[in-house]
C-alpha cells in the first residue's frame, strides 16, 4: 500500500522553470527608503505612500501569526528583495510583448494574445511585481466593466481605488496585511458597474520567477448593485532550493443584489520530495456582502506551496445576502496547509454553506480552520458546514478546527465532518475491474472532491481536475 | 481454459490452500462448496491476484498464460471477474462512469481505442434491461447506500457489460433474500456463454437450485476432497460437511 502511495504522489512539479529575462530589482532588505522607492517607481500619488509608510509603521509592531498548525522557519525578512519587474513594462499591443514573456506565458498555457485566448476569458497577466499584459481590455470597457492592473487603477481611477482599497482588509487586520499593504507591488483590479453582467471570466495569472522576491500583489473587486463576475486566479512558480514568500491581499465588494464568483487554482511550487523549497503562502482573502441579497461564491483548488496559510471569508452585512465557500486543499510530501473559511453573518436571514475537502498524501499536513459567527442583532441566520478529510498513507495528517461562536438564539447551524482513507479495498476493487491503480485513485478522488470541482468555471474544471491528479501521482494506493 | 496445479497459498503466514489441482473448460459451470473456513475465498483471492496472499506453491495457467506472473488489473484485462462478497463503496463515482473507466482500460490494454460514448450508453442499456437493475441505482455514487441486494444486482450487471471469459461469484447468495437471489441467477445464467466459463463458490444449496452446475467440487482444510456432478449438492444439503470431514479424517 505504501509503495503504491509513493509511486502515485511522485510526480515532478511542471512549472518549475525559470524565465530568462532581463530584470529590474532594488536591493534587498525593507525600510522606509524601501517603500518609497516602490511607490516611486510607480508614480503613485502623495496619499498611497502615506497608506503604505502607516501600514509600515504598524507592522513593526506587529508579530508574526504562530496559532495555525503550521511548522515555518523564521522568515529574514531583511534578506528578500521587495521590488522585481521584467524590464518591459505593461505592453499596449501585443507585438510590443517581450518574447521571453510571451514564451513563458504560452508555456503555462496562458496564451495572451487574443485570437488564441480561450474562448470568453480575458486575462491579466502578473510577473514578480508587475502586470505584463491584460487582454480584452476593450472590449470590457464597451460595457463599462473595467480589469486593469492594480498600479493602473491607481492612476486612472484613484478615487475608485482610495474609497475601496482597504475597505475589507485594513493593513491592522493582520500582520500579513500590514506586510502588504506596505510594499505590495501590483495586482488586479476590477470594476462592475451598477447593472452590468461582465461578458467575459475575468482571469489573473500570478508567476512569480525573480530569485530572492517576494510577491505581493492586491487584488481589489468591486460589483455595483445587479452586477455579476466570475473571476478567476492562477499561479505558479519556478523550482527553487530556497523558499519563496508570498503574502497577498484580496478585497471583494459586493453590493445589492450583485453576484461574484471568486475561484483559484493554486500551484505555486510545493517543495521537493524532501520538502526542500517551495513557496510560503500567507494570503487574506476578504469579501463583504454590502448590499441586501448580495451573494458571493468562493471555490478553491489549491494543491502548490510549501506553507499556505489562508482563509477565504466573507461578511455578510446586507440582510438576505449569501456566502458560499468550496475548497480542495491538497498536500504532499512536506507540504503544509492550514486552510479554512470565516463566516461573518451580521444581517437578517443570512446564509452561508461551507464544504472543505482536504486530501493529505506523504508526510504532509492539511487543517481545516473555520469560524462561522453570527452577531447578537443577526435573526435567522443559517450556516451549513460539511469538512471533510482524506488521508493516503499514513504518515500524514489531517486536522479540523471549527470555530462557532453564536450569539443568536434563532441561528440554524449545521456542522458535518468525516475522515477516511483510500483503502486497500477500494483500490483492489478497481484493479479488479481492469483499473490501474493510479487511475483508481484518480477515480476516488475526482468522486470525493466532485461537488467542489463542480464549482469551479468550466474552462478550468478539467484543468483542476489534472491537477489534483497530478498533485498526487506516486503517492497514492 | 483456466488450469490450477498444486496450488498452496497463505496469508499472513498461515498456510490456507494446500494443493489446489483444479481445471475448468470453456462453457463449463463449476461450484466450489464447502464449509466455513475451508480456503474457498481465499481461493477467488488468490485468482483474482489480492497481494496479501502469498503464493508459496504450484501454477495457474489461464488461456496459456501463467497467471501468477499477471497484476490483479492485468488479470481483469485478460478476462478474470470476480463478484465480491463485499462490494466497496466509492463515494461520489456512479456505476456507469466507474464502468467507462473500467471497459476504456480494458480496451486500451488489448490495442482498442475507447467505446465510442453513444454505443457505451446504448450497451448500458441493453445490459440494465437483462439483468433486470433500476437506472437510477446506476447513477447514484457506486454501492453507496445500497442494500445487500442491490449491491449484489450490481456486480452481475458489472460482469454483463465487462463480459469476462471468465467469472468468479464469491458467495455471492450471502445475505440475498429469495427475490434478489433469484434476479442475481438469472443475470449469470443469460450471460453463459459457449466461451465463457463460471466458477460460483457458496456455501449453500440455494444459489445452486438457480445456477446448475456442471461439476460440483468440495473444498475442505485447503484441498479439494470430493469432486462430482451436481447431484452431489442435494448429498451435501442433506448430510451436511460433516460426513465429507469424517471421510477426509479417516484417510
Amino acid at each position: 500500500m505504501d509503495n503504491i502511495i509513493e509511486e502515485i504522489t511522485g510526480s515532478e512539479y511542471k512549472y518549475g522553470f525559470v524565465t530568462n529575462i532581463e530584470t529590474e530589482t532594488i536591493a534587498k532588505g525593507l525600510n522606509e527608503e524601501v517603500i518609497r522607492t516602490i511607490s516611486a517607481k510607480k508614480e503613485e500619488p502623495e496619499w498611497l505612500l502615506e497608506y503604505r509608510l502607516k501600514a509600515y509603521r504598524k507592522w513593526l509592531t506587529m508579530e508574526m501569526p504562530c496559532w495555525a498548525q503550521l511548522d515555518i522557519p523564521e522568515i529574514d525578512f531583511q534578506d528578500l528583495i521587495y521590488y522585481a519587474a521584467p524590464k518591459q513594462q505593461e505592453a499596449k499591443d501585443w507585438e510590443d510583448v517581450d518574447p521571453a514573456l510571451k514564451a513563458t506565458f504560452d508555456k503555462l498555457g496562458i496564451p495572451l494574445t487574443e485570437q488564441l485566448a480561450l474562448a470568453g476569458v480575458a486575462v491579466d497577466a502578473v510577473m514578480d511585481s508587475v502586470s505584463v499584459k491584460t487582454t480584452f481590455k476593450d472590449v470590457l470597457a464597451e460595457k463599462g466593466v473595467i480589469f486593469c492592473s492594480f498600479s493602473e487603477a491607481v492612476k486612472d481611477h484613484p478615487d475608485l481605488v482610495r474609497k475601496y482599497m482597504g475597505s475589507v482588509v485594513p493593513y491592522t487586520d493582520n500582520y500579513f496585511a500590514a506586510l502588504n499593504t506596505a510594499v505590495f507591488s501590483d495586482g488586479s483590479f476590477v470594476y462592475i458597474p451598477k447593472g452590468v453582467r461582465c461578458p467575459m471570466e475575468l482571469s489573473t495569472y500570478f508567476r512569480i520567477n525573480a530569485r530572492g522576491t517576494g510577491q505581493f500583489e492586491r487584488t481589489l473587486i468591486v460589483v455595483e448593485d445587479d452586477g455579476y463576475v466570475s473571476y478567476l486566479e492562477g499561479c505558479t512558480a519556478p523550482q527553487r532550493d530556497e523558499n519563496q514568500l508570498h503574502a497577498a491581499i484580496v478585497e471583494i465588494v459586493v453590493e445589492k443584489n450583485a453576484e461574484v464568483k471568486y475561484s483559484t487554482v493554486q500551484n505555486w511550487y510545493p517543495g521537493d520530495k524532501e520538502g526542500k523549497g517551495g513557496v510560503f503562502n500567507f494570503v487574506t482573502k476578504r469579501g463583504i456582502c454590502r448590499g441586501e441579497n448580495a451573494k458571493l461564491i468562493w471555490a478553491q483548488v489549491e494543491t502548490g506551496s510549501a506553507v499556505t496559510w489562508k482563509y477565504p471569508s466573507t461578511i455578510l452585512k446586507g440582510d438576505g445576502s449569501v456566502s458560499e465557500f468550496y475548497s480542495v486543499a491538497v498536500t504532499n510530501n512536506y507540504q503544509q496547509a492550514d486552510t479554512g473559511t470565516k463566516m461573518i453573518h451580521i444581517g437578517n436571514n443570512t446564509r452561508s454553506r461551507i464544504v472543505s475537502k482536504g486530501i493529505s498524501a506523504g508526510y504532509s499536513s492539511n487543517s481545516y480552520r473555520g469560524k462561522v459567527k453570527v452577531a447578537k442583532g443577526c435573526q435567522n441566520a443559517r450556516n451549513y458546514s460539511q469538512c471533510d478529510s482524506l488521508l493516503l498513507g499514513d504518515k500524514c495528517g489531517a486536522h479540523t478546527f471549527p470555530y462557532l461562536e453564536i450569539e443568536n438564539s434563532t441561528a440554524q447551524i449545521e456542522h458535518e465532518a468525516t475522515t477516511s482513507k483510500i483503502g486497500e479495498d477500494q483500490i483492489f476493487y478497481c484493479n479488479q475491474r481492469g483499473i490501474s491503480t493510479e487511475n483508481a485513485v484518480g477515480l476516488i478522488i475526482k468522486g470525493y472532491a466532485g461537488d467542489v470541482l463542480n464549482k469551479m468555471p468550466m474552462e478550468f474544471a478539467v484543468e483542476a481536475q489534472k491537477l489534483l491528479q497530478i498533485s498526487l501521482e506516486g503517492s497514492v494506493g | 481454459m483456466l488450469k490450477i496445479t498444486n496450488l498452496h497459498a497463505s496469508v499472513d503466514g498461515k498456510e490456507i490452500l494446500k494443493g489446489i489441482n483444479l481445471e475448468i473448460k470453456a462453457g463449463e459451470v463449476h461450484a466450489i462448496m464447502g464449509p466455513n473456513g475451508a480456503g474457498k475465498s481465499t481461493l477467488s483471492s488468490v485468482l483474482a491476484g489480492r497481494e496479501k496472499f502469498q503464493v508459496s506453491q504450484g501454477e495457474i495457467e489461464f488461456n496459456g498464460k501463467n497467471l501468477l506472473e499477471l497484476s490483479a488489473e492485468d488479470r481483469a484485462r485478460e478476462g478474470i471477474f470476480m463478484s465480491f462478497q463485499y462490494p466497496v463503496e466509492i463515494p461520489g463515482v456512479s456505476t456507469v462512469n466507474f464502468l467507462k473507466t473500467a471497459i476504456n482500460e480494458i480496451r486500451k490494454y488489448h490495442g482498442q481505442s475507447s467505446y465510442p460514448p453513444g454505443d457505451f450508453l446504448k450497451m448500458i442499456r441493453q445490459k440494465m434491461e437483462l439483468v433486470g437493475i433500476d437506472n437510477k441505482l446506476l447513477n447514484r455514487s457506486l454501492n453507496e447506500g445500497f442494500s445487500g441486494g442491490e449491491k449484489k444486482k450490481n456486480e452481475i450487471f458489472q460482469m454483463a457489460v465487462l463480459e469476462p471469459m471468465l467469472a468468479i461469484l464469491d458467495e455471492t447468495d450471502s445475505g440475498l433474500d429469495i427475490d434478489a437471489l433469484r434476479v442475481v441467477a438469472n443475470g449469470v445464467n443469460k450471460l453463459k456463454r459457449p466461451e465463457n466459463a463460471t466458477i460460483v463458490i457458496t456455501h449453500y444449496q440455494r444459489l445452486l437450485d438457480y445456477i446448475v452446475p456442471d461439476v460440483v467440487h468440495v473444498l475442505y482444510d485447503g484441498r479439494i476432497v470430493k469432486t462430482a456432478g451436481k447431484e452431489l449438492v442435494a448429498e451435501l444439503e442433506e448430510k451436511g460437511y460433516d460426513w465429507i470431514k469424517e471421510e477426509v479424517n479417516r484417510a
